[in-house]
């Protein structure tokens, strides 16, 4: 069993199709149809991960993933049919840490699913400083002082990325295969929208950034220690 | 000074309008002033011309009687004559000035030719011309004449003269002369003539300031309506003009107000019906995207499994998902083209180097490039080329070129140039394959268009991508153009400027490649695109820059 997946999505041959590809690739999956019984099925079945679709009937895939997220970083990749860059800013804004425009290619989903439950295996004591931020990396804990800081593991995972190596500048395109697993791709929605929520939740003043700093024209680098 | 006279006459209709007002008022009160003058000094001529001979018969009958009765003889005659131009003259009044002049007639007895002649005040006798004293001694009746008067204080003067013949007894005939000089009438028309310039002027400057005002009435609403009309163009449909009694600007206010109201109503039932449009391909999207994701998952999962099944359904299955694919491409820029066509497509620019963009495209078109046997060759500049683009956007149209190039590059090499100057950032994709004939490079952005409808497709393009490639360019304000030539293979050249939202006024490459332009040939398969300007000029060479890398192999 690599992991359970909760398949949020009100079209049930879409979702008996996803339940058949990730047995198919050893996952566990459980359905919900509607945005209601969302929450509920995720407190009984504690997921490894959620596929969430954005348009449900009842409540929709925006406020599902407000409500998840609001008691639980587990990572949820959104199933959107709209590619707009409205849509999916909204839906990583409120708190998917990746998103998979329908139509895709099952192999893609499996690799979204992949990256997303990938955890570093090197839990090795790890102490980073950037800024005046602490992070314990095997501990999967970030401190400003005393204060702790609550990250999502994909927040926890950008934040680290960029520590790990403060003298360099990454580019949108690293940071998305480094986190995000992505090979070869100019979506940098998804690294804008988290550098926001990340600092958002780190920084002082945000707009003022100090620990995840931009370089123009290129990206993004960790503020000096 | 003139310049900007000039510019206030050919902008302002108020000051046309009265500059024509008073000039054209001003030729009519100078006719009108000329006639009345003109009018005013015969009558004041005439008039003193009839008191003038009504004075003059008088003073003849007195003369004449006073000769009759006193009978003089030749010496006394002259007193007598004498003694009688003197009395006469006292009758001279402040107003009605005259003087008597006294001669002997020329043709008659010596004594008379030898009378010395006689003149009251200063006037001079010589003053009388001699074509009036033939006139008088030949006629019996008082002649009329008008003529300069000299003084002896060498003063002249215009004036009427009125002369008589008086006969004696036996001292033969006389000549009396009254000498009305119009000094005073002068002094009058001088002070009517400067009433009427004085006049002319006034009215004139009230023609001016009632034109200015008049005008104002009309051009000030009309103004009001030009400004209004500026803000509806601008956007500001709610703006209206303010509508004052019954008038014709009343009217025009009116009717210009029911024109900006259809014209809000037109405007929000296209953006009503844009929305809907948007709407139903948002929705179109989304209800078609779901079941084929099914479908797509479902073909996935068969051609995974198809070595257990038979060769026919084994090959079905390698069907359904290759046309899937078609399929689904398909159907994405049919989406992609509606949203360029409703209007809904918004560019996301953030700064970017485009030979990152490069760099990658020429990566990921690698597989095929290994397939179609073409070498992807970059020449990149060693400066930074950044600007403000969409990634996403420049992506696809990058990666459009580029397998674009690969297929129709017949396995000769493709070349990827990239150069930036301030204004703006360009790269050109040449490959050397079949080209394009006279004519075709305006079309292939066109939708669906296929260069050879019978040449078969190798990896199955939409006929889409161009065209999308072209609004993508579009929406950075960029230029997409296309040079071809049968044989010699064709460039496509994307130009977007640096900063969003700039126009882009020249590309740092040129469009035809220096090689081709040294070919002589005389009808090049040239397309303009947006940019309207003859490209052929240029003489910049199409390498820039040293290769960073050499074929795309090496990435």
């Amino acid at each position: 069993m690599k992991g359970r997946v909760l398949v949020v999505d009100d079209d049930t041959a879409l979702s008996e199709m996803l339940g058949i590809v990730l047995k198919g690739e050893g996952f566990e999956a459980v359905f919900c149809a509607n945005g209601e019984d969302a929450l509920g099925a995720f407190r009984e079945h504690k997921p490894n991960l959620v596929l969430l679709d954005l348009m449900l009937p009842g409540l929709d895939g925006i406020d599902v993933c407000r409500l998840i997220r609001a008691e639980s970083g587990v990572p949820i990749v959104m199933l959107t049919a709209k590619s707009d860059t409205i849509d999916i800013v909204v839906g990583l804004e409120s708190g998917a840490d990746d998103y998979v425009v329908k139509p895709f290619k099952p192999k893609e989903l499996v690799a979204r699913v992949r990256a997303r439950l990938r955890r570093p295996a090197d839990d090795l004591p790890e102490q980073l400083e950037i800024a005046d931020i602490s992070i314990d990396v095997a501990g999967h804990a970030v401190r400003r002082g005393s204060d702790v800081l609550a990250l999502t593991p994909l927040e926890f995972d950008l934040l680290v990325a960029l520590a790990r190596k403060p003298w360099q500048v990454f580019s949108r395109e690293v940071l998305l295969e480094q986190v995000w697993g992505y090979r070869h791709s100019a979506d940098t929605r998804l690294v804008n929208v988290h550098v926001q929520r990340l600092r958002s939740k780190i920084e002082r003043d945000p707009e003022n950034p100090e620990v995840v700093l931009t370089v123009r024209g290129v990206g993004y680098k960790a503020g000096p220690a | 000074m003139i310049a900007s006279l000039l510019h206030g006459w050919r902008r302002s209709l108020q000051l046309r309008v009265v500059t024509t007002t008073v000039v054209l008022s001003a030729l009519v009160v100078a006719l009108v002033g000329a006639l009345l003058l003109d009018q005013i000094v015969d009558g004041i001529l005439e008039a003193k011309q009839r008191a003038a001979v009504a004075e003059a018969y008088g003073g003849f009958a007195t003369a004449q009687t006073l000769l009759n009765t006193q009978g003089a003889d030749g010496a006394s005659v002259g007193l007598l004559l004498g003694q009688v131009a003197r009395d006469l003259s006292t009758r001279s009044t402040r107003g009605a000035e005259f003087e008597i002049v006294v001669l002997g007639s020329d043709a008659q007895p010596e004594q008379a030719q030898q009378f010395n002649p006689r003149a009251s005040g200063l006037v001079e006798a010589e003053s009388v011309p001699l074509d009036l004293r033939r006139a008088v001694a030949e006629n019996e009746d008082p002649q009329v004449t008008y003529r300069t008067i000299s003084y002896s204080n060498d003063v002249t003067e215009r004036g009427f003269m009125v002369g008589r013949r008086l006969a004696t007894a036996g001292a033969g005939f006389y000549e009396m002369y009254y000498l009305f000089p119009l000094a005073q009438e002068r002094q009058t028309l001088a002070l009517v003539q400067r009433t009427l310039f004085t006049a002319g002027g006034l009215l004139l400057i009230l023609i001016g300031v009632i034109a200015w005002f008049v005008v104002r009435q009309t051009v000030t609403p009309v103004r009001m309506a030009a400004r209004v009309a500026e803000r509806l163009s601008a956007g500001e449909l709610q703006e209206r003009l303010e509508v004052r009694g019954e008038d014709d600007m009343a009217r025009l206010a009116l009717s210009f107000n029911e024109m900006a109201e259809s014209l809000q109503q037109q405007i929000h039932k296209l953006e009503e019906l844009s929305r809907m449009q948007r709407r139903f391909v948002s929705d179109v999207s989304h209800e078609l995207r779901t079941p084929l994701t099914t479908v797509r998952m479902a073909a996935d999962v068969l051609h995974e499994a198809r070595g257990h099944f038979d060769r026919d359904a084994a090959r079905s299955a390698e069907l359904l998902q290759r046309e899937l694919n078609r399929f689904e491409e398909l159907l994405g820029e049919l989406l992609e083209i509606s949203r360029f066509d409703a209007g809904a497509a918004a560019l996301e620019a953030e700064p970017f180097d485009i030979r990152d963009l490069v760099r990658r495209v020429a990566a990921d078109t690698q597989s095929l490039s290994e397939r179609t046997g073409s070498e992807v060759v970059l020449w990149l500049p060693a400066y930074g080329c950044i600007a403000d683009v969409d990634a996403r956007r420049v992506d696809r149209i990058l990666r459009n070129l580029v397998v674009n190039a690969l297929e129709h590059g017949e396995g000769r090499p493709v070349e990827i140039v990239v150069a930036a100057d301030e204004a703006a950032v360009a790269v050109a994709v040449r490959d050397h394959g079949v080209g394009l004939r006279p004519g075709e490079a305006g079309q292939v952005f066109n939708r669906f268009w296929r260069a050879d409808p019978a040449r078969a497709r190798t990896s199955g393009g939409t006929g889409l991508g161009l065209s999308i490639a072209q609004e993508d360019t579009r929406l950075h304000n960029g230029w997409l153009q296309a040079w071809g030539r049968p044989d010699t293979g064709s460039v496509f050249r994307m130009t977007l400027p640096r900063k969003s939202g700039d126009k882009v006024e020249s590309s740092p490459l040129p469009l035809v490649p220096p090689d081709a332009r040294r070919a002589h040939d005389a009808h090049p398969a040239l397309s303009t695109g947006a940019d309207p300007r003859d490209e052929t000029g240029s003489g910049e060479p199409l390498r820039v820059g040293r290769p960073s890398h050499g074929p795309v192999n090496g990435v």
